[in-house]
C-alpha cells in the first residue's frame, strides 16, 4: 500500500464502483422483492413472465424506463424540472459512502474495509445529506407546473421536515450510548457493550424506524404521492428516465433507513447476541466462513428484515391524511423522543456508557 | 356546473381551483369534482357528470319492454340483477301479473348476491381510495365467486338481462342452489377476515370517523337512500316499508348507524352482506317448485297509464317511472337512480374538510358513473 495513487484512488473508486453497483441493483431488485412479497399478500401471483419465475422483471422495467419518451411539460421550469430527480438521487446514493459493512480485512496482502470511509462525523454526514433530497421533491413538484404535483410536493416538504426532528432526537440517543458519531464505532460500542442498542434503545427505535418510514413517503405515510388523492404526487409528470430517478431513489432510501437502523440499533455486522452466543458464533459450524461475506451476510439479512417490514407496512395499513400525520409527529412523536432522550441521559450517566 | 366561469381560476384569491377528474384514480370512473381548496381544505366541491351519459331512458322509449331490460344493466354495471328486478317489478306491476313464487325466490337469491357482489368492489375501491391496498383483492375474490355463480345461471357474469317480465327466462342449473349454499356459508367468514383488518384499524378509524357527516334531517331533505340514508340513523328501507317478490316472507334486519359518518356507513354496509347472507340462506331454504314464467302476452303491452315502482339497489332506491300508451314500447320510462340523487349531498357533505377526506366521502357514497349519467 505504499503507492499513493492505489491507496488514494484506485481502492476509492473500486469501491465507490461496486456501492454503486449494487446498491443500484438492489434498488432494482427491492421493487422485484416488494411486488412480488405484496403479490402473495394480496393471494396474487406477481411478476412471472420476463425470465425465469420473473427474475429479470426489474431489468426489463429499467430497459423500459429508458427508452420510454422523456416528456417536457410545455409551462414547466425547465432547469429545476431536470434538477429534481437528480437532487434527489444523488444525496439517497452519497449516505452509502459512510455505511459500514463489515470490519476490515486482508486482500492480496492488503488491509481492505468494506466501506468506502469512516468519517468520525458519519451520522451527523447521512443526516444532513439526506436533508438535501427533500429539495428534489419540493423543486420537483414545483417545477412541473400542475397543482398535483405542488400539492404533493408541498405535503412532502412538511412531512419530511417534522419527521426529520423525533428521529434527530431518536439518533441522538443511539449517540450518548455509543459516545460516537462514526458509524463504525457505534457498531464496536455494540460489540464491546455486548448488547445491540435496539434493546436499551427500544424507544429510540421504535421512533426511528416509523419517522424512517415516514421519510422515505411509505405507507402508511405515503402522502406525497399518494395515489388515490393526487394522482401521483409530485411525480406526476415525470417520465421515462426521470421517473425511474425518483423511483431509484425511493428505493434507495429505502435501503438507506434499514441500513443506517441495522447500524444503529441492530449491531450492524455483528451476529445475534454477540457476546452471550460468542462461543456459538465461533463454533467451526461457522468460523470456515470469509468474515467478509460472514459479516456483509448479517448486515444483508438485517436490513431485509427492515425492508421485508417496509412491504408489510404497505400491505397491511390504511394511509394516515395531512393533519393527522402532523399531529402524529408534532404532538406524538417529537415530545416522547424528547422524553426518550433525557431518560437514556440519564441511565448513562447513572448505570455508564460504554468506555 | 361546468361552465367556463365557473372552471377559471381566481388570480385575486388564495384559493386554489382543482379538477378532480373525470381522469383521475379515485372517482370511480368518470366522475369529475371541480374543487375549490384553501390550502388543504375545501372551500367548495362541484361535481360535474355527463362524460358517460348515453341517453338510456331515450332508448327505452324505442325499445320493447323486455328489450329494454339489457340496457338497465349498463346503467348500474355493478348490480344488474337489481337494475332488472326494478324494471321487471314495474311492468308486472302495471299488468297485474303475478310471478311464480318459484322465480320471485331466484329473484331475491339474485338479488342479494347482486347486494353482496356491489358491496364487495365498494369496500375494495373504498379501501383502495383510503390507502388499504389488499381489502381489494381479497373481496375481489369473492365477488369472482357470485360472478361464477351468475355465469353459470345465466351465462353472464357482469350485464346480466336475468330477468323477464312475467318470471325467469331459466330455471336454476342442476347443482347450482349447493353450489351457492357452499359460497353463502363460507362467506360470513370472510367479511369477519376483512372486518379484522379494518374495523379497529387505528388508521381506518382516524380517517372515517367523523368524515363526510351528513345529520338524519339532512339526508332526508337531500332524498339520499340506501346507505348513506341508513347510516345517519333513518330505518328505510324499499325492502321493508314497500316489499316486493316476497321479501315480507323473510326475516332480515335493517341495519342503521347513529352518526352519519363514514365509519357508520361502512358499518351499515359490512352488516348489510351479512344481512344478504341471511336473505339467501333463507330463500334457498324455501325455494318452491313449480315453473319460473307466468303466463304472459307474447307482446308486452303494458294498459295505457304511469306508475312508479321502486327496488332497494345496493346503491339505494332504485326507481322506475314507467308511462304506457298501451303499446309495445314505453312512452316515457324514467329512471331514479340512487346514485345520481346520493351524489348531489357531496359538497354538502366535504365542505370545510381535507382533500383526503373527498376521496374518502367519494368512496362511502358507493357511486357508480354508469347510473348517474345513463
Amino acid at each position: 500500500m505504499a503507492n499513493p495513487w492505489v491507496a488514494f484512488l484506485l481502492v476509492p473508486l473500486v469501491k465507490i464502483v461496486v456501492i454503486l453497483g449494487v446498491v443500484i441493483l438492489l434498488a432494482a431488485y427491492l421493487s422485484f422483492f416488494e411486488r412480488k412479497i405484496l403479490a402473495y399478500m394480496q393471494i396474487r401471483i406477481g411478476p412471472n413472465r420476463v425470465g425465469p419465475r420473473g427474475w429479470l422483471q426489474p431489468i426489463a422495467d429499467a430497459l423500459k424506463l429508458f427508452v420510454k419518451e422523456d416528456i417536457l411539460p410545455s409551462r414547466a421550469e425547465k432547469l429545476v424540472y431536470m434538477l429534481g430527480p437528480v437532487l434527489v438521487t444523488a444525496p439517497a446514493l452519497v449516505v452509502f459512502s459512510v455505511i459500514p459493512f463489515g470490519t476490515g480485512f486482508t486482500l492480496f496482502g492488503a488491509q481492505v474495509t468494506p466501506y468506502l470511509t469512516d468519517v468520525n462525523i458519519g451520522i451527523l454526514f447521512i443526516l444532513g445529506v439526506s436533508s438535501v433530497g427533500v429539495y428534489g421533491i419540493i423543486l420537483g413538484g414545483w417545477a412541473s407546473n400542475n397543482k398535483f404535483s405542488l400539492m404533493g410536493g408541498l405535503r412532502s416538504a412538511a412531512q419530511l421536515v417534522s419527521y426529520e426532528v423525533p428521529m434527530g432526537f431518536s439518533v441522538v440517543a443511539v449517540l450518548l450510548m455509543a459516545n460516537s458519531l462514526s458509524l463504525v464505532k457505534i457498531v464496536e460500542a455494540q460489540k464491546s457493550a455486548g448488547v445491540w442498542f435496539v434493546f436499551p434503545g427500544l424507544v429510540a427505535f421504535f421512533i426511528y424506524f416509523v419517522c424512517g418510514v415516514a421519510e422515505t413517503n411509505r405507507n402508511p405515510f405515503d402522502l406525497p404521492e399518494a395515489e388515490s388523492e393526487l394522482v401521483a404526487g409530485f411525480h406526476t409528470e415525470y417520465s421515462g428516465m426521470k421517473f425511474a430517478f425518483y423511483f431509484l431513489a425511493e428505493y434507495a432510501n429505502m435501503i438507506v433507513i434499514s441500513s443506517i437502523a441495522t447500524v444503529l440499533f441492530l449491531g450492524g455486522w455483528l451476529p445475534p447476541f454477540p457476546s452471550w452466543l460468542a462461543g456459538v458464533w465461533a463454533s467451526p459450524v461457522f468460523t470456515w466462513i470469509p468474515p467478509v461475506i460472514w459479516n456483509a451476510g448479517w448486515f444483508v439479512v438485517k436490513v431485509f428484515a427492515f425492508l421485508f417490514v417496509y412491504i408489510w407496512f404497505r400491505g397491511t395499513f390504511p394511509r394516515y391524511r395531512f393533519d393527522q400525520l402532523m399531529a402524529l409527529g408534532w404532538k406524538v412523536f417529537i415530545p416522547v423522543s424528547l422524553v426518550n432522550l433525557v431518560a437514556v441521559a440519564l441511565g448513562v450517566l447513572l448505570i455508564g456508557g460504554p468506555r | 356546473m361546468g361552465n367556463l366561469e365557473a372552471m377559471k381560476p381566481f388570480p385575486d384569491s388564495e384559493e386554489m381551483e382543482i379538477s378532480f377528474g373525470p381522469q383521475h384514480p379515485a372517482t370511480h370512473g368518470v366522475l369529475r369534482v371541480m374543487v375549490k381548496l384553501d390550502g388543504e381544505r375545501i372551500v367548495d366541491a362541484k361535481p360535474v357528470i355527463g362524460y358517460l351519459h348515453r341517453g338510456t331512458e331515450k332508448i327505452f322509449e324505442r325499445e320493447t319492454y323486455n328489450g329494454a331490460i339489457p340496457h338497465t344493466d349498463r346503467m348500474d354495471y355493478t348490480a344488474a340483477a337489481t337494475n332488472n328486478q326494478g324494471l321487471v317489478g314495474a311492468v308486472e306491476k302495471m299488468m297485474g301479473i303475478t310471478v311464480p313464487p318459484r322465480a320471485a325466490y331466484i329473484r331475491m337469491i339474485l338479488a342479494e348476491l347482486q347486494r353482496i357482489a356491489s358491496h364487495t368492489i365498494w369496500l375494495g375501491t373504498h379501501a383502495l381510495d383510503i390507502g388499504a391496498q389488499s381489502p381489494f383483492f381479497y373481496t375481489f375474490e369473492e365477488r369472482e365467486k357470485i360472478l361464477d355463480l351468475y355465469e353459470e345461471y345465466c351465462g353472464a357474469r357482469l350485464t346480466l338481462n336475468a330477468m323477464r317480465v312475467g318470471g325467469q327466462p331459466y330455471d336454476l342449473p342442476e347443482g347450482w342452489s349447493g353450489r351457492c349454499r357452499t359460497f353463502i356459508d363460507q362467506f360470513p367468514a370472510r367479511i369477519a377476515e376483512w372486518e379484522r383488518l379494518l374495523t379497529t384499524n387505528r388508521i381506518w378509524k382516524l380517517r372515517t370517523v367523523g368524515v363526510g357527516v351528513i345529520s338524519a334531517e339532512n339526508a332526508v331533505e337531500w332524498g339520499l337512500t340506501g346507505p348513506p340514508l341508513r347510516g345517519s340513523g333513518v330505518k328505510w328501507d324499499i325492502r321493508k316499508v314497500f316489499p316486493y317478490d316476497h321479501y315480507d316472507d323473510i326475516d332480515f334486519e335493517i341495519p342503521i348507524g347513529g352518526n352519519g359518518d363514514t365509519y357508520d356507513r361502512y358499518l351499515v354496509r359490512m352488516e348489510e352482506m351479512r344481512q344478504s347472507v341471511r336473505i339467501v340462506q333463507q330463500c334457498l331454504a324455501r325455494l318452491p317448485e313449480g315453473p319460473v314464467m307466468a303466463k304472459v302476452p307474447k307482446v308486452i303491452k303494458p294498459p295505457k297509464g304511469e306508475l312508479y315502482f321502486s327496488v332497494e339497489g345496493p346503491k339505494g332506491e332504485l326507481g322506475y317511472y314507467v308511462v304506457s300508451e298501451g303499446g309495445a314500447n314505453p312512452y316515457r320510462l324514467h329512471v331514479r337512480p340512487a346514485c345520481f340523487i346520493n351524489l348531489q349531498a357531496l359538497p354538502e357533505m366535504v365542505r370545510g374538510q381535507l382533500v383526503a377526506d373527498l376521496i374518502a366521502v367519494i368512496g362511502t357514497l358507493d357511486i357508480v358513473l354508469g347510473e348517474i349519467d345513463r
